[in-house]
């Protein structure tokens, strides 16, 4: 038998969340070793059970959730490296809509916030813009992001200042805009994050690269994004 | 109760938000109309960004290319089912609007000169049949994220209106027919919601996810199909569902045809490299059918690996690892992760595994959706448009080649964008909703609200999945068919009896999940009888009592209507292209 004590709250009925334990069969999973395998058959005995999932392969970023302690994708989460029972809670800091789903607009807000789109108003050539090998490289580790909400969510400073920080999500889309060779708003950009709360309120805890689920390092864009406009000042 | 229902107004409502409907809504807000997305789920959790090999375009890039060579492997790919004059407008506009793609900021991998990227992909040939070539603009091998990112930044960009997490339940249609607005879940507070538009795109994606083992997302449950069966339309050519060669055996996650595009290549138990004996010319670049078939007989006749021989290899530890690193890291992370296999030192297990619906709701290049009314088999439903897997253009014909559906996605998405645009000009006011179609929409969301004791959705879910795979999988017969059809009627009687234990408003989750299973079981009725009728072997339907292609007999579009217990039409195949000259039927060899 897995163990797991599942954070429950349906606004229906219940006044206050609480925390209901669970036990599933192992041999019900038939070899499957994910998490969300899991926790789609404990959906099956108990129907009102509510979580988000799509992909079941990690590139959706639906089923993001706190998995004993640290935020994470149940889909690539195996069964195998977690300590029973097995503590889910939704992500931390956001208002809870019903049991492990959240209210993410705060975190697509602070997306949105720091235009994530190309800006180039550069006539359109009638080819491709080019891009050498090398500034396309650059992209890595950056344009992959899945929006889960793993990272901020898990940041101190995104709750400690909300709607004010942008947070490693964003920040780490706003250096992946920065950094493209076809870009051409990176004044702008700049501008945009150099003030007290936005870029700066990144006190590198870490948390975020230590969680996110993409092995992306937004402490790092962060850092960059630093160096760009302490570059820009001298 | 209905008179309460909250009501919103727009010019156009797109109900979807992959790369079609995004595609599509650009086009709509960049031409200042009032435009709304409905999704499900947030746009970006949509289906399209699990795409991973690229898209094609005859850039030439790295080969000679040219969109004519192209038509002609589509025309083939798909078995001489597919509409000639919707692939030679999808061809032609192939190049451009993967150049539009780049400037919209879609990272595309580049060659040493700075340009795209592209790779050599399955079926595809330079000279009508001649050399491999490389045609698949990528993106490493997230594609399809990529483009879906970029797509969903430039309506945010342009202000696009979304309704995030919200449930199309059904098409709201007057007594004449014209699709007025449609009835829609709010997921958050379980309450409805109408949308009233003078017009209506459906993008709602493909519903492979009928069948146990599928590459799909587990949102991809043929609702648009489903929606379109239920206002009393037909969908399309349903028989045709695409296996691929190479979903992770057992669990289904897609292990893209990049990884033979780079060099790998498929071993039976022998470590026999066996696509010789089958595609001698294409080897394991052969078309998708092609592969599943000889996967699923080299594990029929016993060739197959493993303790129970079930799966095949396919391995790529012969290749450079910097270039699997490089160019296929999400496919090495998605094997690491779920097999525990690195494929730079082992090759991974793979099956034929349920990935497209070639079928769909039928509709011309224009998007429009075509229906047989009174005098021609393809008249258009007035403000109707179906875009991207949910429909049937038909451009991938009988079988879909590799790298065609992200383009099939932005070039329809475009193409119906437009004509709505053209069509709003003329047609600029709002008709009064039918009451009687409202009112049939609410009986059908209150029907989840019948207390009592019942089946549960999961089982019948469940069994749905299984009856599919074992009764209409790669190879098909008359008998196994008929059962299946008879096994989706039990199904579809029992469905009556179903009943939610959960009946509360808040994001409910498994009221969504009832709606989904209904939609489903339509779809895979029309998928079986439809199967069952067409006495031949075409693309990736494939009879093993009528092993061969009968041109004379079937070169049509079979038409599906849910009425009856399923009633079956026909329609001919378009052959004529817009300006060269028909690819006439020939045999198929790879």
């Amino acid at each position: 038998m897995i163990r797991f004590s599942i954070y429950r709250f349906n606004p229906d009925k219940d006044s206050k969340p609480y925390m209901q334990d669970y036990q599933l069969d192992e041999s019900r999973l038939e070899g499957r070793k994910m998490l969300l395998d899991a926790i789609l058959l404990l959906k099956e005995q108990d129907e009102s059970l509510s979580f988000r999932r799509s992909c079941r392969e990690g590139v959706c970023g639906s089923d993001a959730m706190n998995i004993n302690g640290s935020n994470g994708l149940a889909c690539i989460t195996p069964l195998s490296s977690l300590k029973q029972p097995i503590n889910l809670n939704p992500l931390p800091g956001m208002p809870v809509i019903r049991d492990l789903i959240v209210d993410m607009e705060s975190f697509y807000r602070q997306y949105r916030t720091i235009k994530p789109w190309l800006m180039n108003d550069e006539p359109e050539p009638e080819i491709e813009r080019l891009q050498s090998d090398e500034e396309r490289k650059k992209l890595d580790g950056l344009y992959e992001c899945i929006l889960c909400g793993c990272c901020s969510t898990a940041c101190p400073s995104f709750w400690w200042n909300p709607g004010k920080y942008l947070g490693p999500a964003a920040l780490l889309q706003s250096y992946r805009f920065l950094v493209d060779s076809r870009d051409k708003a990176t004044n702008e950009r700049l501008d945009e994050l150099e003030d007290p709360f936005r870029l700066f309120r990144c006190h590198s805890i870490m948390n975020c690269v230590e969680v996110c689920p993409r092995d992306l390092n937004p402490a790092l864009a962060i850092h960059n994004i630093r160096k760009m406009l302490l570059k820009r000042a001298t | 109760m209905k008179n309460n229902i909250e009501r919103r107004r727009f010019d156009c409502l797109v109900i979807g938000a992959g790369g079609a409907g995004l595609r599509a809504a650009l086009q709509l807000v960049q031409a200042d109309l009032h435009v709304a997305v409905v999704s499900k789920v947030f746009p970006t959790r949509s289906h399209t960004v699990a795409a991973q090999g690229g898209m094609n375009a005859a850039l030439g890039n790295l080969t000679p290319d040219n969109w004519h060579w192209h038509m002609y492997d589509t025309v083939k790919g798909g078995d001489f089912l597919g509409d000639q004059d919707a692939i030679e407008y999808m061809c032609r506009a192939a190049s451009r609007l993967v150049i539009e793609l780049e400037h919209f900021g879609v990272p595309f991998t580049r060659l040493e000169n700075g340009r795209i990227y592209q790779r050599p992909f399955g079926g595809q040939s330079q000279n009508y049949g001649g050399e491999q070539a490389a045609r698949t603009c990528a993106a490493a091998d997230r594609t399809g994220h990529a483009i879906l990112q970029s797509l969903y930044q430039q309506n945010l960009r342009s202000r696009t209106h979304f309704f995030d997490e919200y449930f199309a339940t059904d098409l709201l249609v007057s007594e004449e027919g014209v699709t007025q607005g449609v009835m829609v879940i709010d997921i958050e507070s379980g309450q409805p919601l109408i949308i009233e538009a003078k017009t209506i795109l459906l993008a709602t994606g493909g519903s492979a996810r009928i069948f146990r083992t599928s590459t799909n997302a587990m949102i991809n449950t043929g609702d648009g199909m489903a929606m379109a069966l239920r206002a009393g339309l037909p969908i399309q050519d349903m028989e045709f569902v695409q296996f691929h060669p190479t979903g992770i055996a057992g669990l289904g996650m897609l292990i893209s045809e990049a990884t033979r595009g780079e060099g790998g290549y498929l071993i039976n138990k022998d470590g026999e490299r066996f696509m010789e004996r089958y595609a001698p010319h294409a080897l394991d670049l052969a078309s998708r059918d092609v592969v599943s078939r000889a996967i699923a007989t080299e594990i029929r006749e016993g060739r197959g690996c493993g303790e129970n021989a079930d799966y095949v290899l396919l391995q790529l530890h012969h290749l450079d690892p910097d270039i699997v690193k490089s160019r296929l890291p999400g496919i090495r992370g998605m094997s690491i992760r779920f097999t525990g296999i690195d494929p730079v030192d082992a090759p991974i297990p793979v099956f034929p595994t349920a990935h497209y619906t070639m079928g769909g709701i039928p509709t011309n290049r224009k998007g429009q959706v075509v229906v047989p009314l009174h005098h021609a088999p393809e008249e258009p439903q007035q403000g109707l448009y179906a875009i991207g897997e949910c429909a049937c253009v038909s451009v991938h014909g009988a079988n879909r080649l590799g790298g065609n559906s992200l383009l099939d996605i932005v070039v329809f998405g475009r193409a119906a964008g437009n004509h709505i645009i053209d069509f709003l000009a003329d047609n600029r006011f709002h008709t009064p909703l039918s009451e009687a179609s409202i009112e049939q929409a609410m009986d059908h969301i209150q029907r989840w609200d019948k207390k009592g004791e019942g089946e549960s959705v999961a089982d019948i879910t469940k069994q749905m999945r299984v009856m599919m795979e074992q009764y209409c999988g790669v190879f098909r017969t008359q008998d196994v068919l008929d059962e299946g059809v008879e096994k989706g009627r039990e199904l579809l009687a029992r469905l009556a009896d179903v009943r939610l234990g959960d009946q509360s408003k808040v994001f409910n989750t498994a009221r969504i999940e009832a709606f989904e299973l209904e939609n489903q079981l339509e779809v895979a009725m029309a998928t079986l009888l439809s199967a069952a009728a067409r006495t031949e072997s075409r693309g990736a339907h494939s009879r093993l009592d009528f092993p061969d292609r009968d041109d004379r007999e079937w070169m049509k579009h079979t038409l599906y209507y849910n009425r009856d217990g399923g009633v079956l039409d026909y329609k001919p195949v378009r052959t004529q292209p817009l300006t060269v000259d028909s690819f006439p039927p020939v045999e198929r060899v790879y």
